[in-house]
Formats: C-alpha cells, sequence, structure tokens
C-alpha cells in the first residue's frame, strides 16, 4: 500500500501550518521529512496519525482515506511523537506490556521489542529511574510492540546515543524491507536508502501585498 | 474487551501507586464525614437527619479530588495520543478509564459507607439504603467528571475549572442519592428515588463517553 498526500493543509489555532502538501510514499519506502524548526513538521505527522484533523486535502494510505475512514487508518499507522508515553511508577516490562495488551498483540513481541533496543536488564526497573535515551528507547519500543504498516517518527533520535541511533536505523530499513512504509522527521541522516525526501519550505504568502495608499500614509 | 480489561487493571493499579491519587478520595470522603460530629455536635438527632446529605456531598467532593488527573496525566505523558491510535474507539477508552476512577473512589467509599453512616447516627436498617443509593449514585459521578476532566485535560491547574464545571452536573445524582437516604429514615418507600439516582448514571453511562470523547479529540488537535 502507498502512501499518497493530495494537497494536503494543516491549521493549527486558527493559524495556516502548512497547506498544499503534495507527496508519494511507494510501499517498501522511507521518506525523510526535512525543513526548518516550526515549519510543520510534527504537525504533518499528527494529521497523518489522525490526531489533528486536515484544514484541506486527503491522505490515503492504499484505498483508505484520512478524512472519510479516520479509525481505520489510524489502526495502520504507529506514531512515534516527542513524548515516550511512559508511566514512571511501571517497570519498563510492565510498560510495554500494557500498550501489547491494548493494541492486542501476542506478550512474546514485548520481550522481542525489549530485547531490540537492549532494555532487557533493565526491564524490572521503574521507568522514573530510566535516564531520557532510556526512555526513548522504550518510546521507539512499542513500535515493534504494535505491529503497524505505516510508521510516523518525529525526531526519534534525540536524546539516542551513536549506537542506540544505529539500531533505529536499522529497524526502520527492517521495517521497509517487509513491506513497510516509514516516515521520519529528523535533522540527521539516518541513511534510510534510496527514498523520497519530503523538503518542507515556510509558507509564503499567498498574493504579493499590494502597496496600499491607505497604509503607505494617505491617512495622515 | 481484553484490551479494554487491561486499560482498566493498568489504571486502577497507576492509582494505587504513590501519587496516583487513588486513596486520597476515600480518606477525604472519612475525614469530611468524621469532623460533622465535631462541627455539629454529638446530638444524634441533628446528625441523623443530614447524615443523607452530608455523606453525598462528601461523596462528590471526594470523586472531584482524583478526577482532575483522569485523562491529564495521559496528555502530558503522550499516551493519549497512543490510545487515540489504538484499535479500540476513543468512547470506549473513556467508558474503561471511568471504570476504573469509579474502581478506586466510589467502589471504596460505598463499602465504608455504613461504618460512616452509624458514625452520624443512621439506623441500622437505613443502612443497607444508602449503600445501595451510593453504589448506583456514585458511577454517574466519575462519568460525569469524565467529560469535565476531558474539557480540562490541556489546562493547567485544571482541576479548580474542573470543580467549576462539574459540580452543578452533580446536583441531580445528589438531590436523588440524598433524598433516598432522607426516605428510608423516615421509614418512606425510597424506591422512586433510588429509580431516580439510577437513571442518572445511565445516562451519563449513555452520553458521557461522546462528550468526553470529543472534547478529547478537540483538545488533541
Amino acid at each position: 500500500m502507498d502512501l499518497v498526500l493530495e494537497n494536503l493543509g494543516c491549521r493549527r489555532g486558527g493559524r495556516p501550518v502548512f497547506r498544499g502538501l503534495s507527496f508519494r510514499l511507494e510501499e517498501g519506502q522511507a521518506a525523510q521529512i526535512r525543513g526548518p524548526n516550526g515549519v510543520g513538521k510534527s504537525s504533518l505527522l499528527r494529521v497523518l496519525a489522525g490526531l489533528v484533523p486536515p484544514a484541506d486535502g486527503e491522505a490515503r494510505l492504499g484505498d483508505l482515506a484520512l478524512s472519510r475512514a479516520r479509525a481505520a487508518f489510524q489502526e495502520s499507522v504507529a506514531y512515534a511523537g516527542h513524548l515516550d508515553a511512559i508511566k514512571p511508577a511501571l517497570t519498563l516490562q510492565q510498560n510495554l506490556a500494557a500498550w501489547a495488551s491494548l493494541f492486542g498483540a501476542e506478550a512474546g513481541r514485548v520481550d522481542h521489542a525489549l530485547q531490540m533496543f537492549s532494555l532487557e536488564p533493565l526491564a524490572d526497573r521503574p521507568a522514573a529511574q530510566c535516564s531520557a535515551g532510556q526512555k526513548r528507547r522504550l518510546g521507539l519500543a512499542r513500535l515493534l510492540v504494535m505491529d503497524r504498516l505505516l510508521w510516523l517518527l518525529d525526531e526519534p533520535t534525540v536524546s539516542l546515543d551513536a549506537a542506540s541511533t544505529e539500531v533505529v536505523a536499522n529497524l526502520i530499513r527492517e521495517h521497509i524491507s517487509t513491506g513497510g512504509l516509514a516516515l521520519v522527521a529528523t535533522h540527521i541522516d539516518l541513511g534510510l536508502g534510496d527514498g523520497p525526501v519530503l523538503e518542507m519550505r515556510p509558507l509564503e504568502p499567498s498574493a504579493p501585498v499590494e502597496e496600499d495608499a491607505f497604509l503607505a500614509g494617505e491617512w495622515a | 474487551m481484553s484490551a479494554l480489561l487491561a486499560l482498566v487493571r493498568r489504571d486502577v493499579a497507576l492509582a494505587l501507586r504513590l501519587g496516583g491519587g487513588g486513596s486520597i478520595g476515600v480518606a477525604f470522603f472519612v475525614l469530611v464525614i468524621v469532623l460533622v460530629p465535631l462541627g455539629i455536635g454529638p446530638e444524634g438527632n441533628t446528625l441523623q437527619k443530614i447524615a443523607g446529605g452530608i455523606l453525598w456531598i462528601a461523596a462528590l467532593l471526594a470523586a472531584l479530588l482524583s478526577l482532575d488527573r483522569l485523562f491529564q496525566a495521559d496528555y502530558e505523558d503522550g499516551s493519549l495520543d497512543q490510545l487515540m491510535l489504538a484499535p479500540v474507539a476513543l468512547e470506549q477508552v473513556v467508558l474503561a478509564k471511568s471504570v476504573a476512577h469509579w474502581l478506586t473512589t466510589g467502589l471504596p467509599m460505598t463499602m465504608i459507607a455504613p461504618v460512616l453512616g452509624v458514625m452520624l447516627a443512621l439506623p441500622v436498617e437505613t443502612l443497607p439504603v444508602l449503600v445501595f443509593s451510593l453504589a448506583i449514585g456514585t458511577p454517574a459521578l466519575s462519568l460525569v467528571g469524565a467529560v469535565g476532566a476531558a474539557i480540562t485535560v490541556g489546562v493547567r491547574r485544571g482541576g479548580l475549572l474542573l470543580s467549576i464545571l462539574v459540580l452543578p452536573l452533580y446536583i441531580p445524582t445528589l438531590i436523588f442519592g440524598a433524598r433516598a437516604v432522607d426516605q428510608a429514615l423516615l421509614a418512606i418507600d425510597p424506591t422512586a428515588a433510588l429509580a431516580l439516582t439510577g437513571a442518572v448514571t445511565l445516562m451519563a453511562a449513555a452520553l458521557a463517553p461522546f462528550a468526553a470523547s470529543a472534547a478529547l479529540r478537540v483538545n488533541a488537535a
């Protein structure tokens, strides 16, 4: 299944964030979203995760349209945002197991996910005692538990060390090699192969600001 | 279904941890009732007369105490975003979280109420009505409260705003619940008041999940 964005636009708090975004991501590809801070990368990922309704345009995953079949669209999506969705009072294993049962994943996936991110030795430690990087790894481990087609990753490598960054890059490559899709907002080069790059630019005014006699001083 | 049960289990476990606020509501409920005889005086007649009302008012306030964290904790750590992606409807998630809230506030309050009733000089034969009214009335507190909690989820210190929003909506439950206890005290058949208490809860169960999830969707955007 391909991901297709058609003229997608987003407004948040009454302000346009981006508009007219068209893009195509084919099965087995990972795309990098690039652009300066505040250009709307996170907003785009939240729109595609169905958390923010698009202002206009459409996103399609296969024949699922976001605006018409949001629930079904959302069930094909795994989203890892800036927040790791971790309960500090629970151990790492309990955190992941809670998500596994909510997402209907079999219990074996939890151990596998912990292993992939080398979190096994910490499995019985409360998440409150973990470092920022360890929490991030746990947040990303949820992707493996959820088993979804489209991964939406918002700066997945923030606070990760070089080795863990490599793990994340490998997992994304592995995910797309099995027919998955990934859309990654990142400022570093993860080496995701020949996937397309989605370059986002700040909004330009849609029409030139005309010389206004009133504003030019005629009012005085 | 098992996914929702897992969510209930997780929320109950979190509420019972330190800082989860689960036992705070019950402790508050007990303390308020213990204070009443100290303030009003130990005279049995007076206490008896106000017992139903005081117990119900204390229950409303105690339920409010832990409501502000119902969705806020999940909102702040990003869990709410993930809950929206889960293969269960957000309305079901709201229902599961309300059930978990009731299990840690309404249920223990109901169970301890007979003891507190005796402290307020309620005759033993009225205690079953007190317990039953709380058992069928307190779920409405969690459900209606969930709507308020969903609306104020993004507000810092939203607990104060939440109480102002939610307390007026608790009035029907308060009136019918306290009325049932009073009627039992006067040896009048409390069936009608109990039926209305239950009706408020059923209505809340039918409407609150939709209202709360609509508010959560707006706040997530």
